[in-house]
């Protein structure tokens, strides 16, 4: 694929060291590219929610650069847990993000109504979070992460705790969107399927110190659904990024 | 309701209405005089006697309760939400309220009631001594208690400082307030009562634990056995107050005020 414009983030020679000494990321190169649906894949520990938070301005890095491309664009973060307040509804807890921006409660609600329906919680507005399912939360979360229109979403391990169906209707959702709206995503998963499935790149990371060590490029067209999910082409990069997974993880084990 | 609901009401009323039973039925048994123990329909009766200046005092005592707990919320709760700006004024001044709460206030009292004049203004200030310090150290803990993750999201939201003030750290505060409130509300009580003792009948007080004094003085038991129902009952009032609010508020959210399913 042609790299025509300059991507919309760079991070070059990252490194991230917390102050009890761990060093997560080391020497860490990646390039967002605008419009791209890039896939962050490695064994636990090896520093995926790290480098998102650093795109995201959640901490700086110890050393190397985030560079945006001009300025960085309005971007949503959706963390590993569902960190939704506990003392607000749901839609409540949808409606934060432009009540911070000072959107008054008459022009969000049409918008937090639309975000709910769209992960399939039309009906849930005045339920609280703990009378919510852990797949509902999350699902929450994500409505308020695009409650915004951000063209940026950076989304940690945001299906892990979904079951199969809801999470591959997720995956269709989340490329419907992603495709609608011009969206640039950066997604960390564990899982091999989904990343081949969802991606148009996928960046194995190794652990100790974290760092990129294969940059996959899924060359199947969109718009992707069962049809690709049966596919040889699938198949075949599954097999392909399962390796490349593998070899990560042999590359810490070795050190 | 349910039957062990039912039950949970029932079981100490039959206890309480025993015991009071008990109580009478010794004192007129044995014939103990009025002046050593007076039987429960004694007190009962000095009560409505005496309702008048009982109730006088009673109400004395509430206000300086009442007024003391108002202003250890409003000087409690924004220290600490003054702490909650800066770890250098909170580590700065936390050691000082540290100090006045383990002063005994029956110690600090006597000096308080030399240098202020207004025997009202002294009960006022000794009470509030002893009701800011959990309201204080309660919310204190509470505003520093956020989750991280939270403060993460309102970072990335670009939430102004008295945004993530009140959307954040004074909601999720609120639990830790109303806990101290409710230990405040007893303290503040407590306080007023320890107060008056030591300012004693000289000073011209009107308050129940005065009227207490007054009728030990006098002998007149049944008289104080009244004006001790009376604060029992005054702890038993804020106490519940205080809880309805803690639900009131609560209910929806908090796992202290919810009911865990089975
Ligand atoms: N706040 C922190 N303080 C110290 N060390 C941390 C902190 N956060 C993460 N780490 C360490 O940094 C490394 C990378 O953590 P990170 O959370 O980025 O991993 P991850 O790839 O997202 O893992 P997972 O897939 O399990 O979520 C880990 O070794 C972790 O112990
Ligand atoms: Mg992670």
């Amino acid at each position: 694929m042609l790299e025509q414009s300059p991507p919309l983030v760079s991070l070059r020679g990252v490194e991230k060291r917390f102050s009890n000494g761990t060093v997560a990321l080391r020497g860490l190169d990646l390039d967002l590219r605008r419009g791209g649906f890039v896939s962050l894949l490695g064994p636990s520990g090896c520093g995926k929610s790290t480098a998102l938070r650093l795109i995201a301005g959640l901490g700086a890095p110890s050393a190397g650069r985030v560079d945006w491309g001009s300025a960085q664009p309005p971007l949503s973060f959706v963390f590993q847990e569902p960190t939704l307040m506990p003392w607000r509804s749901v839609a409540g807890n949808v409606r934060l993000p432009l009540q911070m921006q000072g959107m008054s409660k008459a022009n969000a609600m049409p918008l937090v109504m639309k975000a709910l329906a769209g992960v399939g919680l039309a009906g849930f507005e005045k339920h609280y979070p703990r009378q919510l399912s852990g797949g509902m939360k999350m699902r929450v979360s994500i409505a308020r992460a695009l409650v915004t229109r951000p063209a940026l979403l950076l989304m940690d391990e945001p299906f892990a705790a979904l079951d199969e169906i809801t999470r591959s209707r997720l995956n269709d959702d989340i490329l419907a969107l992603w495709a609608a709206q011009g969206l640039t995503v950066a997604f960390v998963t564990h899982s091999v399927f989904e990343s081949v499935f969802l991606s148009d790149r996928i960046l194995v990371m190794a652990a100790r110190p974290g760092r990129v060590v294969a940059d996959i490029a899924i060359d199947a067209p969109y718009p992707r659904d069962d049809s690709f999910r049966n596919s040889d082409a699938y198949a075949h990069y599954c097999r392909i990024v399962s390796a490349a997974l593998k070899e990560a993880m042999a590359a810490h084990d070795t050190i | 309701m349910t039957r062990s609901r039912l039950l949970a009401i029932l079981l100490p009323l039959a206890f309480g209405v025993f015991v009071l039973g008990g109580w009478e039925f010794l004192v007129r048994a044995a014939g103990i005089p009025v002046y050593v123990l007076p039987g429960p329909l004694t007190i009962a009766a000095k009560l409505v006697e005496d309702w008048a200046s009982l109730a006088e005092s009673l109400l004395v005592t509430l206000r300086i309760t009442g007024l003391a707990l108002a202003a250890a919320v409003i000087g409690g709760g924004g220290l600490a939400i003054l702490f909650a700006q800066s770890k250098w004024i909170e580590a700065s001044l936390f050691p000082y309220a540290v100090i006045l709460q383990v002063t005994p206030i029956v110690a600090i009292a006597p000096l308080i009631l030399i240098y202020v004049r207004d025997t009202e203004m002294a009960l006022l200030i000794c009470a509030w001594l002893v009701a800011f310090f959990p309201i204080l150290s309660n919310t204190t803990l509470g505003l520093n208690s956020v989750d991280h993750n939270f403060v993460d999201l309102m970072q990335l939201y670009r939430a102004k400082r008295w945004q993530i003030l009140w959307y954040l750290r004074l909601p999720g505060a609120m639990p830790y307030f109303l806990g101290g409130l409710r230990i405040a509300g007893g303290l503040s009580l407590i306080g007023a009562v320890v107060a008056e003792f030591t300012a004693g009948t000289a000073a011209g007080g009107s308050g129940l634990a005065y009227r207490i004094l007054e009728s030990s003085y006098r002998l007149d038991i049944p008289r104080m056995y009244a004006a001790l129902v009376l604060l029992s009952a005054t702890g038993i009032l804020i106490f519940g107050v205080f809880a309805a609010l803690s639900w009131l508020v609560l209910h929806r959210w908090h796992e202290s005020a919810t009911r865990r399913e089975q």
